[in-house]
């Protein structure tokens, strides 16, 4: 493997850092100005990161080493396969979230939105640091940076029931970074360094009854994050945040960084051949399908629209989870594959049920009767979205759907393959009523008859979202080979074998 | 004039103590820039000891030339030159904050409070880098003696709290002396690094075992350890801001200083790992002192008074590392100490600060101040982090050799106490937090008119502001830069035979 040093990494995390600053000292007097910093801030964030995708495709990694934070760790950036797919679409939707941040913001006349924008930044940065993150320690790093910032946007309505759900979110997450913290010690005590390896990097260092112990603590504490359940408590009472936020950082940014530090940890840290050799791996599928089942269940019994999408997201992050665990290779690819087009897929439903708030401040499923007729638009992306979590072709949750029943297959597990079947039945059996609703029941009586939509700045991102989503699905590699950073991961990963 | 910089460090503040009070006399306003060419002067005389330490190794400086064992003996090491620059800045940044405060809450008492100030940093600077146990006794009783008279010219309970502070200081001076007579009995020396050489031949001495418990339980007084912390919540809590901002990251820290010297230089390591379990009661004390002040912390409504707390906590975190006594422990103790003096400096410079432009310190009554006062409250969130241990601010470090430590000593409790312990200073930090910054209870009003109200800005003066803010900033780069601190400066500081 060759590698590059760069230092592209690292701008792409200190842009929007900069950009975070800049947004506090332009504050509330400058409010165009202040957007421009966020607009401009992703977009060249985006391209810094598209920068380097060409180089990853080649099979070449790109290192950059800031400092030495303690003996054989340092704080630096390796942009593999892995990071890379995770880094281009976080950047991506970035950019769409802000355009429509703009649009919620101002639509609802949102106070307090300089420390919105300020936090959103941050989240933003800390997530490419995830992305891009070298070994455990930085990555715990810039996860932590990120409960911390999420934590002002979640309470953003500063209402009572706001700062319970932000109270609930810290006791979760901070707990969960306490466990994380001890597991990453007590590795680094183990192996005396942290560097991810595709592959994993534990096998035959340790005492394997310390290595199990390693991972449950692990697993359960990036799971957190990652809302597996019985740990996911804390992401419905989170939608109390407003929605841009629970778009990007409840489809995307937080629960996708748990997921990501699960992949890593099993898949760059413990590694196939270890996990099988301490009979893991099955364990951990079973206990990530137990959610998928639970989740989806509880999301049929959800009226409130963003609950809803948040018990739909626990069962997307528990099936990726399942899908590695399953450790074969069209597992591996299918499950990378998925954290990118869920991420497209969900937050396209985010982002219209944030354009159903704004235009008529309506949250409940069942306020939504003929609400399509109105909204066309929107309600079109939806049903595009919604069909493509359930697994309809040709939406790219049907690629990634495949590659995980494929996955099961190879693996020879067929159990799992009747759990994503039960899970896409579910899947249909909570968005459909909403799609027939909104299209085809006749209209609530403040519902207005004549096309009447949310603010463009909403529209336009919902609607590329919901097309990506399908290009995806038809050209899995239409942008940057998407697909192929998957694939090549997932290779790289079982090559190490 | 380098060569002579070790007994410059002492020599500045005291001699300027003097011209300090002459001068002060005739002028009050003289007084401030005194004391700051004092304190910067000692400042820079401490970095270029501790570059001196790094280029050529320990330095000796004999006082009038006596050689020791005989004269008194200034030995600088890894250890206290580190530790000596911690002092004298923090002493520098107090010094430029205490201006506007010292004028508000002390009017009458300027000059002398600059005199003690000094008095106070000359003490402190003086335990650190004697070599010799007497004359440390005297550099303690310096301190002490200035930090009683300090303490006592606050607010109301002050006098009170201070009398209390001079029985159990008093009490713990004794002790230390008491430690420093036994020893003399049994070796005829005062020097530590003589005393190093000729005691390991008398550990079975029961004399020495009694100076040595004497000289612990005087220390775990000075440094406010748990149980022996019951005069500290008050004095700091009552003193004028300046001088708790002074007082709380230096004391203690000195006090642990002291600790590592003599467990571990004085005394072998050995002695008090080995051959008494004396590491292992401390650590046992430690985790009540963490566990405590936390506890405690939780209870309070004055935001000073739950620093106090959750300082008493902190001194739990060195001490554990301390008593852990492995190699990483100890550099998670050293490390702390440096990272601890900046997150206490930046929290009580931060409640002067408030105090300064509100008049009350109760939590409840702070709501909004971020609008105010917008840089010192991203400050307070900063350092609020870093107490929780939250990457990349410099707490997390600290915690991270800690946690290492005990996870190679073993010490299942201890890595679980230091876990819980970021959890409850979570919530410590996050009440305040809420308090702080947001609405109360109650839907928002969503005007459009909030837009065009212009917040104003209403900071402390800069003089009290960059201090914290320089703080503030240090947290962040400390963070960063802890492993360059600890490859360059700690792993050499940590005592031989780790």
């Amino acid at each position: 493997m060759e590698e590059i040093v760069s230092i592209r990494p690292l701008l792409a995390v200190l842009v929007t850092l900069v950009a975070a600053l800049l947004i506090v000292f332009t504050g509330e007097k400058h409010r165009n100005l202040r957007e421009f910093w966020t607009i401009a801030a992703s977009i060249i964030k985006f391209t810094i990161v598209l920068s380097m995708v060409p180089f990853v495709l080649s099979g070449k990694t790109l290192e950059y080493t800031i400092i030495s934070l303690t003996q054989g760790v340092s704080l630096q950036f390796r942009v593999d396969q892995f990071g890379m797919f995770f880094g281009v679409l976080a950047s991506a939707l970035w950019i769409l979230t802000s355009v429509y941040s703009i649009g919620y913001v101002r639509g609802l006349n949102e106070h307090a939105q300089t420390r919105y924008f300020f936090n959103f930044a941050l989240c933003i940065s800390a997530t490419m640091g995830i992305a891009f993150a070298g070994n455990l320690l930085t990555l715990f790093i810039f996860y932590e940076i990120l409960t911390v910032a999420t934590y002002p946007l979640v309470i953003h309505k500063e209402t009572e029931e706001a700062i319970r759900g932000g109270r609930k979110y810290l006791v979760y997450t901070l707990t969960a970074g306490v466990v994380i913290l001890f597991g990453i010690i007590y590795i680094y005590n183990l192996t005396g360094s942290l560097d991810f390896k595709p592959g994993g990097f534990l096998l035959g260092k340790g005492p394997s009854n310390v290595l199990v112990f390693l991972f449950v603590i692990l697993i359960l504490g990036f799971g957190v994050k990652a809302a597996l359940m019985p740990m996911h408590e804390w992401l419905p009472t989170a939608m109390v945040a407003p929605t841009p936020v629970s778009a990007l950082l409840h489809a995307v940014a937080v629960v996708k960084a748990g997921v990501f530090g699960c992949l890593r940890i099993i898949l760059y840290v413990f590694g196939p051949t270890l996990l099988k050799e301490l009979d893991l791996w099955l364990m951990l599928a079973y206990f990530a399908a137990f959610t998928v089942i639970v989740s989806g269940l509880y999301a049929l019994g959800q009226d409130n629209l963003k609950r809803r999408l948040a018990f739909s997201t626990i069962n997307n992050l528990a099936i990726i989870i399942m899908g590695a665990a399953l450790l074969s290779p069209s597992s591996i690819t299918g499950s990378i594959f998925h954290i990118g087009s869920h991420g497209f897929m969900k937050i396209t439903l985010f982002f219209v049920a944030g354009a159903i708030y704004v235009k008529t401040h309506k949250e409940n499923i069942s306020q939504l009767d003929g609400l399509g007729r109105q909204m066309p638009l929107t309600f079109g992306a939806f049903a595009i979205a919604s069909m493509g979590v359930a697994g309809t072709p040709p939406v790219c949750g049907f690629i990634s759907k495949w590659y995980l029943a494929m996955g099961c297959l190879e693996a020879k597990e067929v159990v799992f393959l009747f759990v994503l079947l039960i899970s896409a039945i579910l899947d249909v059996a909570y968005f459909f009523p909403i799609i027939f609703n909104a299209f085809f029941k006749s209209p609530q009586e403040d519902v207005k008859p004549h096309f009447d939509e949310a603010p463009m700045k909403m529209v336009v991102p919902l609607m590329i979202t919901s097309i990506v989503s399908l290009i995806l699905g038809i050209f899995p590699n239409a942008f940057f080979n998407f697909f192929n950073l998957a694939s090549m991961a997932a290779g790289k990963i079982l090559g190490g074998v | 004039m380098i060569s002579q910089s070790p007994v410059l460090i002492i020599i500045i503040p005291l001699m300027f103590a003097f011209i300090t009070l002459i001068f002060g006399w005739w002028k009050k306003n003289l007084c401030y820039p005194i004391v700051l060419i004092a304190l910067f002067l000692s400042f820079l005389a401490s970095l270029n000891t501790l570059n001196t330490v790094i280029a050529s190794g320990t330095i000796h400086y004999r006082l009038g030339g006596w050689s020791p064992p005989w004269g008194i003996e200034y030995v600088v090491d890894y250890l206290n030159a580190f530790v000596l620059v911690i002092i004298s800045f923090v002493a520098l940044t107090v010094g430029v904050y205490s201006k506007r405060s010292v004028e508000q809450e002390l009017p009458e008492k300027i000059v002398f409070f600059y005199v003690m100030f000094l008095l106070q940093v000359t003490g402190l600077l003086g335990i650190v880098i004697t070599g010799d146990a007497f004359n440390l006794y005297v550099f303690l009783e310096i301190a002490s003696l200035a930090g009683y008279a300090l303490i006592t010219i606050g607010e109301d309970g002050a006098p009170f709290a201070s009398f209390n502070y001079v029985i159990f200081g008093t009490i713990g001076a004794c002790f230390y002396l008491l430690g420093v007579g036994y020893l003399y009995i049994v070796t005829g020396s005062l020097n530590m690094a003589d005393l190093s050489n000729i005691l390991p031949g008398l550990y079975g001495s029961k004399v020495v075992l009694v100076a040595f418990a004497f000289f612990l339980v005087g220390i775990s007084i000075k440094m406010a350890l748990f149980p022996l912390h019951v005069w500290l919540p008050d004095a700091y809590t009552y003193a004028p801001s300046s001088v708790s901002a002074l007082l709380a990251p230096l004391m203690t820290k000195v006090g642990a200083y002291i600790l590592i010297r003599i467990m571990y230089t004085v005394f072998k390591p050995y002695f008090a790992i080995e051959m008494l379990p004396i590491a292992s009661i401390l650590t046992w004390m430690a985790v009540a002192a963490i566990l405590y002040g936390a506890a405690m912390a939780l209870a309070q409504v004055d935001l000073k008074r739950m620093l106090v707390y959750i300082l008493v906590s902190e001194v739990g975190y060195i001490t554990l590392g301390v008593g852990l006594g492995n190699r990483v422990a100890l550099t998670g103790a050293i490390l702390h100490i440096l990272n601890d003096a900046f997150m206490m400096l930046s929290l009580f410079l931060i409640v002067g600060a408030i105090m300064y432009k509100y008049g009350t310190r109760n939590i409840s009554q702070l709501r909004h101040i971020h609008k105010k006062m917008p840089f010192t409250m991203a400050v307070f969130v900063l350092s609020g982090l870093s107490v929780i241990g939250i990457p990349p601010t410099c707490g997390f470090f600290s915690k991270w050799y800690l946690i290492l430590g005990a996870i190679k000593a073993n010490g299942w409790v201890f890595v679980a106490v230091l876990l819980i312990s970021s959890l409850l200073n979570a919530i410590l930090f996050f009440r305040v937090i809420e308090n702080t910054y947001l609405e109360p209870k109650g839907e928002l009003e969503h005007d459009s008119e909030s837009f065009s109200e212009v917040v104003t800005i209403d900071e402390v003066p800069s003089s009290m502001l960059v201090p914290i803010l320089v703080t503030g900033a240090g947290i962040l780069i400390l963070g960063v830069m802890s492993g360059k601190i600890i490859s360059a400066i700690i792993q050499y500081a940590v005592p031989a035979y780790f």
